[in-house]
C-alpha cells in the first residue's frame, strides 16, 4: 500500500483513487466521467515522460493529460 | 440526450428519417439537429443534442445541449436518455441527473448487441423498476428495438428524485448495477489486444504512422483512379463532342460563346484553360475535385467509424501541447483536411476560447481542404512528386511555427486532455455509405453554385478586359515579392472566394514550376473560401476573424517572399 500520483503508477497496475485535486470545473468533469474517491482503476499506459496517461475505469478507457493525471492520488494495490 | 458516443445520432436518424453524420468517437455532433416523428396522428419534434457527461457543461458543445434542456418547458418535453449498454455504470450518471431535474424520461438502452458480445447482460425489467421510468433495449445501427422505443415514448414519465451529491449518485448507481448487470468473463480477443496496443507508446506510434501513411496512399490511389478511369473518359468522350457542336453553332466570336465555352486553346476546347461556364466550371468540380472528395471522405469515414481518431489524439497530445492545444484538437484538424468548415465547427469540442481561436486559425491557414489539395495535385502532379510533397512540407512548417507563436501570444488558458477512448468497432457499411453520401451532397450543394459564379465573374471580367487596373495596383507585391506575373493576383484574390476556381485560373497563365509552387502555397495559406469566413465569424466573432485575417495576410506575405528568394 503506497500513496502515489497516477503518473507514477506503472502500466497494468491497479489502484484505488484516494484524492482528487483541481478546481470545481475539473472536479465536476471527473465526477461525471466516473472518476471519484474510492473508485478502483487500472492504469494502461502513458506516452513519453510528460505525456498523457490512459486508464481503465469500469468499462471505459479514459485518456488524461499529464497535468490532470498528476492531480489524482492513488493508493496502489501492490 | 446521452453521454458522448452512445449512438444518439443513429437513434435520431432511425426515429425521424433525417440523415445525420455519426462516427465512433465522442463529439461528432456539435449542433442541434431537429426532425419529426409521426406518433399516431400526432407529429412530434425530435431533437438530437451533442453528447454530455453531466448537466454541468464543460465545453461549448455540452453547453449547447444543457442550455436547450434548461430552456424547455418541463411538461412539454420527453427526454430520451440514450445509454450505452456496454458501459451502463458511467452512463447512468446523466440519467440520474435528468431524473433529479424532474423531466419526463424514457431510457433507451442502446448497443445491446455489442453488450451481449462483450458478455454483459442487463435485466431491463429490473432496471425499469429501479429507475421508475421505461427502459427499452435497442440496437440503433440495425434498427432493432426502435419501434418499441417509439411506442413507449408516451409512457415516459418523471420520477423526481431528491437532488443528491456526486458521491451519493455513484453509490446509487453502484447498487443499481449490482442488481441488474451480470458479467460473464471472456478471454481477451484480438480486438482488445489491438485496442491496448494502440494506446501504448511504441506500438501505438507504429500503428498510427502506418494508418496515416496507408490512408494517404489510398486517398491518392482512389482519387487518381476515379479521375483517370471515370471522370476524364466521360468528359472527353461524351461531353466534349457535344460542346464542339455547341461551339460551332454559337460561332467563336460571340459573347455567348465566350461565356459558355470560353477561349479555344489551339482551336480546341481545353477543359482546364478555356474558363467557360460549360467547360472549365463543371470540369473543375466534377473531374478534378469531386473524385478526391469521394476518396477522402471514404477513408475518413472508415477511420472515424473504426475509432482510431481518439487514439491519435492521445499519441499527439505531447506535440500539440507545444502549440497551445491538446491532443483532441487533432480531430478538428483532420476534418479540416476535408473541408475547413466542419473542421472549425468541430472546435466546439475544445473547452477554452483560446484553444478554439488557435485551432480555428491554424485550420483556416495551415490546413488545405480537399478541394484545394485536389487542385494542387492537378497543378503540380505532372512535375515530380517533390513539388507536391514540398507544398505539404511548407504548410507543416508554417503550421508548427504559427502554432508556437500563437501559443505564446494568445492570452487565456488551455485545459488538459480528458477524453474517453471508444472501443474499436467494425464499421457498418450502411452507415459508411450514408455518411459519404451526405458529405458529397453537402459539398455539391455548397460548392457547385459558387464555382459557377466564380467562373462567371472571371469570364465576364476577362471579356471586358477589366483586370488591368486591379492587376497593376498589386503588381509590386505579386511580381516584386512573390515573383509571379501580375495577372496571378486575380487568382489569389479569387482564392479567398473559392479555392478550386482560383487554381483553375492559374492554369492558363503558363507559369514555371517554381511560380506554380509559390502560387499553390500562397493559395493554401489563405482562407479556403467564403464559407470559411462566415463560419469563423459565426463561431468566434468579428474580432477574432479580423485577427485571423491579419495573421493570414502576414503569413502569406512572409512565406511568399521567403520562398521566392530562397528558391532562386
Amino acid at each position: 500500500m503506497r500513496k502515489i500520483s497516477l503518473t507514477q503508477m506503472k502500466g497494468n497496475q491497479k489502484g484505488t483513487i484516494l484524492d482528487l485535486a483541481g478546481g470545481a470545473a475539473l472536479q465536476n468533469k471527473f465526477m461525471s466521467m466516473g472518476i471519484y474517491k474510492g473508485r478502483e482503476i487500472t492504469k494502461i499506459s502513458h506516452i513519453g515522460l510528460k505525456g498523457p496517461v490512459a486508464i481503465k475505469v469500469g468499462r471505459s478507457v479514459l485518456v488524461l493529460g499529464h497535468s490532470v493525471a498528476n492531480k489524482i492520488t492513488i493508493e496502489s494495490h501492490d | 440526450m446521452g453521454n458522448p458516443n452512445v449512438g444518439k445520432s443513429v437513434v435520431f436518424s432511425r426515429l425521424t428519417g433525417v440523415q445525420v453524420i455519426s462516427s465512433n468517437y465522442a463529439g461528432t455532433t456539435v449542433e442541434i439537429m431537429r426532425g419529426f416523428l409521426k406518433l399516431g396522428d400526432q407529429e412530434i419534434e425530435v431533437i438530437d443534442l451533442p453528447g454530455t457527461y453531466s448537466l454541468e457543461p464543460g465545453s461549448k458543445s455540452e453547453e449547447v445541449a444543457v442550455s436547450l434542456l434548461n430552456e424547455s418547458a418541463k411538461d412539454e418535453i420527453v427526454v430520451i436518455s440514450i445509454v450505452d449498454a456496454t458501459n451502463l455504470e458511467r452512463n447512468l450518471y446523466l440519467t440520474l441527473q435528468l431524473l433529479e431535474a424532474g423531466v419526463s424520461v424514457v431510457v433507451c438502452l442502446n448497443m445491446c448487441d455489442e453488450a451481449k458480445h462483450h458478455g454483459v447482460s442487463i435485466d431491463t425489467v429490473g432496471l425499469e423498476k429501479l429507475l421508475g421510468v421505461p427502459v427499452v433495449p435497442t440496437c440503433a445501427i440495425t434498427g432493432s428495438g426502435i419501434k418499441m422505443l417509439v411506442e413507449r415514448i408516451k409512457d415516459a414519465k418523471s420520477n423526481p428524485r431528491d437532488k443528491s451529491s456526486h458521491r451519493e449518485r455513484w453509490q446509487t448507481i453502484g447498487s443499481i448495477i449490482e442488481q441488474v448487470q451480470r458479467l460473464t468473463h471472456r478471454h481477451h480477443s484480438l480486438r482488445e489486444l489491438l485496442e491496448d496496443a494502440s494506446v501504448r507508446p511504441f506500438s501505438g506510434a507504429l500503428i498510427a504512422i502506418g494508418v496515416m501513411f496507408a490512408s494517404f496512399v489510398i486517398v491518392r490511389f482512389i482519387g487518381e483512379g476515379l479521375i483517370n478511369r471515370v471522370a476524364d473518359p466521360i468528359f472527353l468522350n461524351f461531353y466534349q463532342p457535344l460542346l464542339n457542336k455547341l461551339s460551332q453553332v454559337l460561332g467563336q466570336e460571340s459573347f455567348l460563346h465566350h461565356l459558355l465555352i470560353g477561349d479555344l486553346i489551339n482551336a480546341k476546347i481545353d477543359f482546364k484553360q478555356s474558363l467557360g461556364l460549360f467547360t472549365t466550371a463543371p470540369y473543375i468540380e466534377f473531374a478534378m475535385v469531386l473524385p478526391y472528395i469521394i476518396s477522402f471522405y471514404l477513408v475518413l469515414g472508415l477511420l472515424e467509424d473504426i475509432g482510431i481518431l481518439p487514439r491519435l489524439a492521445m499519441l499527439l497530445d505531447n506535440l500539440l501541447h507545444r502549440i497551445g492545444l491538446h491532443g483532441f484538437a487533432i480531430i478538428p484538424v483532420l476534418l479540416g483536411l476535408g473541408c475547413n468548415v466542419p473542421g472549425i465547427l468541430a472546435t466546439r469540442n475544445l473547452e477554452s476560447r483560446r484553444e478554439r481561436f488557435i485551432a480555428a486559425t491554424l485550420i483556416s491557414i495551415g490546413i488545405p481542404c480537399v478541394a484545394l489539395q485536389a487542385m494542387i495535385f492537378g497543378l503540380l502532379g505532372k512535375f515530380s512528386g517533390f513539388y507536391v510533397s514540398g507544398v505539404y512540407l511548407v504548410l507543416l512548417v508554417i503550421w508548427v511555427v504559427l502554432g508556437v507563436i500563437l501559443n505564446h501570444a494568445t492570452k487565456g488558458y488551455s485545459p488538459e486532455l480528458l477524453v474517453e477512448i471508444p472501443p474499436y468497432r467494425l464499421p457498418s457499411l450502411l452507415t459508411l455509405w450514408k455518411k459519404l453520401f451526405l458529405r458529397i451532397k453537402g459539398f455539391l450543394i455548397e460548392a457547385a453554385p459558387l464555382v459557377l459564379l466564380g467562373v462567371l465573374i472571371i469570364n465576364v471580367l476577362l471579356y471586358f478586359k477589366l483586370f488591368g487596373i486591379f492587376t497593376n495596383l498589386f503588381a509590386p507585391v505579386v511580381n516584386g515579392l512573390f515573383g509571379l506575373p501580375k495577372e496571378a493576383v486575380v487568382a489569389l484574390v479569387m482564392g479567398l472566394f473559392r479555392k478550386d476556381v482560383a487554381v483553375g485560373m492559374l492554369m492558363p497563365l503558363a507559369l514555371s514550376v517554381k511560380q506554380l509552387f509559390i502560387a499553390a502555397v500562397l493559395l493554401a495559406v489563405s482562407f479556403p473560401c467564403a464559407a470559411t469566413f462566415v463560419v469563423f465569424f459565426k463561431e468566434l466573432g468579428l474580432k477574432d476573424l479580423l485577427k485571423a485575417t491579419l495573421i493570414m495576410c502576414a503569413v502569406a506575405l512572409t512565406v511568399g517572399t521567403l520562398l521566392n528568394f530562397l528558391m532562386r
